[in-house]
């Protein structure tokens, strides 16, 4: 077949448009790094909001996360690029203007929104997931709001809420794949479309760029199970990432109950309504 | 050699006539009427049937993939999850592309609808298998004590038990789908935003154009998100 006998010249043609290759590279991991940030950012404070008994503070939560869950990445990106500046083109005198104009930027603001929105949701769901015991232990014991969150249970939340994020970190690696269509932004896909034109031969090279986004995808993976590891580990629920790591055999069957201690802990008095949107969302 | 131009360099907006945007409303009734009607049969023509069609796909390559892995020996169950590991964790868009220069006869809209469906089958195969997980150890022993044969054991006994709890997955699956559907431009479909988008661009008017698709979007997934959410509670409840 052609396509295995071109091999060694994909590879040479790979090999000497490297360093744009590699250039591209960086502007994905850099579109992951700080789409990922501002989404985690994004999320945490909509989760908080969402999960707030507050309706000030709950329904403007919640009308965000559905629009931007709801409109699509692509609408999204194409509302920021191309409506936005607009705004600016009709009153140049707005400040932010090159902000407005910078397409990288607006790239990480879709990013961090879309997928921010959907890890709202898993935060909030993480939330209510944390037993009712614990919270009202914290107004047992007056704690502030703050202190509450920062000491009991975000770090619950947390253990809780890592899967889905790092499933979330993923698709937006995948999701950054779209900055190909954006101008003035040459992420990794753009550069390897950019090597069809001499070429001509690029379908295998689409084959080394899905090689390339699986390995960054298992990367974000590792770097999320050991985040969960050591959640899990401050928690008293699992080993250590020391004894996870360490070649002894002691250590692999630990991590083997590392992995069976995912259940979320049960909680005795659960009749509110929090709880029993839970049982049917999440825990089931 | 960097040939292209930097993102902070763009300050020169010479391309189009400023002036004559600058007097022309941000938001345009009569426009945004003219080019509903256009929009919206890309949404149903385009946008809608390959949703449907893509995910029909995927919910049944995605049981097969379950039932393969749980069948296979080792080795090919290890092979067919590493397969759907890697199609699931690669871009939907580096593999259109791929797909589409590595069948240059095959129809655009075709190759989208293969796409789609095999990745989002990847995604689906995790949900059955969850699924099958949860059907009682009880149930399978007692088709090994009623000697069923093993076609007999799925399609009566563990497929119709497995199926109930996945539904509302596989419907939230089948929404993502949806929203990713624009993602078929990068192969030249013309689905809803590219048609928005060549709408706008002879006449420089974008807003109309990418708000209604928006719109359109919300419009339909939103509703449906609510329903499988219902769905998803009273199925908990029955259990």
């Amino acid at each position: 077949m052609e396509f295995f006998e071109d091999w060694p010249q994909y590879f040479e043609v790979a090999i000497n448009w490297s360093d744009r290759l590699l250039a591209g590279l960086w502007t994905t991991v850099q579109l992951t790094l700080f789409g990922g940030l501002l989404a985690f950012v994004i999320a945490v404070t909509l989760g908080l909001l969402a999960g707030s008994p507050n309706r000030w503070l709950r329904i403007p939560a919640r009308i965000l996360i559905e629009f931007f869950r709801g409109v699509s990445l692509v609408v999204l990106l194409f509302w920021l690029m191309f409506v936005l500046p607009q705004i600016w083109m009709r009153n140049p005198d707005l400040p932010f203007r090159d902000l407005v104009y910078n397409t990288f930027l607006l790239g990480v603001i879709a990013l961090g929104l879309n997928y921010g929105a959907y890890g709202a949701e898993a935060v909030r769901a993480s939330l209510t997931t944390v037993s009712s015991g614990q919270w009202e232990a914290t107004t047992a014991l007056s704690m502030s709001w703050s202190h509450k969150m920062r000491r009991i249970i975000f770090p619950q939340a947390w253990a809780l809420m890592l899967p889905s994020l790092a499933n979330l970190w993923v698709h937006l690696l995948k999701g950054s794949a779209i900055a190909y269509i954006m101008p003035f932004v040459s992420d990794f896909t753009a550069e390897l479309n950019q090597l069809r034109r001499p070429t001509d031969i690029w379908f295998s090279h689409a084959f080394i760029g899905l090689v390339v986004y699986f390995i960054l995808a298992l990367i974000l993976t590792v770097i999320m199970q050991t985040l969960e590891a050591r959640a899990k580990h401050k928690l008293g629920r699992g080993p250590s990432l020391r004894e996870i790591l360490s070649p002894a055999p002691k250590a692999v069957m630990a991590e083997g109950s590392a992995v069976t201690v995912t259940d979320p802990p049960q909680d005795p008095a659960g009749p509110d309504s929090a709880s029993a949107k839970t049982e049917g969302g999440v825990r089931r | 050699m960097k040939t292209r131009i930097h993102a902070a360099e763009i300050d020169d907006p010479s391309m189009v006539d400023e002036e004559e945007i600058r007097q022309s409303p941000f938001w345009d009734w009569d426009f945004a009427f003219d080019a509903f009607p256009d929009i919206f049969m890309a949404f149903v023509e385009v946008t809608l049937l390959v949703t449907v069609i893509g995910s029909l796909v995927a919910a049944v390559l995605g049981l097969v993939i379950a039932i393969l892995i749980m069948v296979l020996p080792k080795p090919l169950a290890w092979v067919v999850r590493w397969v759907a590991n890697f199609i699931r964790m690669t871009p939907i868009v580096v593999q259109l592309i791929f797909v589409f220069w590595a069948f240059v006869w095959m129809d655009a809209l075709t190759i989208g609808i293969i796409v789609f469906g095999v990745h989002y089958a990847t995604y689906m195969s995790e949900v059955y298998r969850a699924g099958i997980e949860s059907v009682p150890k009880g149930q399978w022993e007692a088709t090994t004590a009623l000697s069923m044969s093993a076609g007999r054991i799925w399609r009566k006994v563990v497929i119709p038990q497995a199926l109930r709890s996945t539904v509302p997955s596989l419907g939230n699956y089948a929404i993502s789908m949806f929203k990713d559907t624009p993602f078929l431009l990068v192969i030249g479909v013309a689905e809803m935003v590219t048609v928005a988008g060549e709408r706008g661009a002879p006449v420089f008017r974008t807003t109309e154009v990418y708000t209604i698709a928006g719109l359109l979007f919300l419009a339909a997934s939103y509703p449906t998100a609510v329903l499988i959410n219902r769905l998803e509670k009273r199925l908990a409840y029955a259990h």
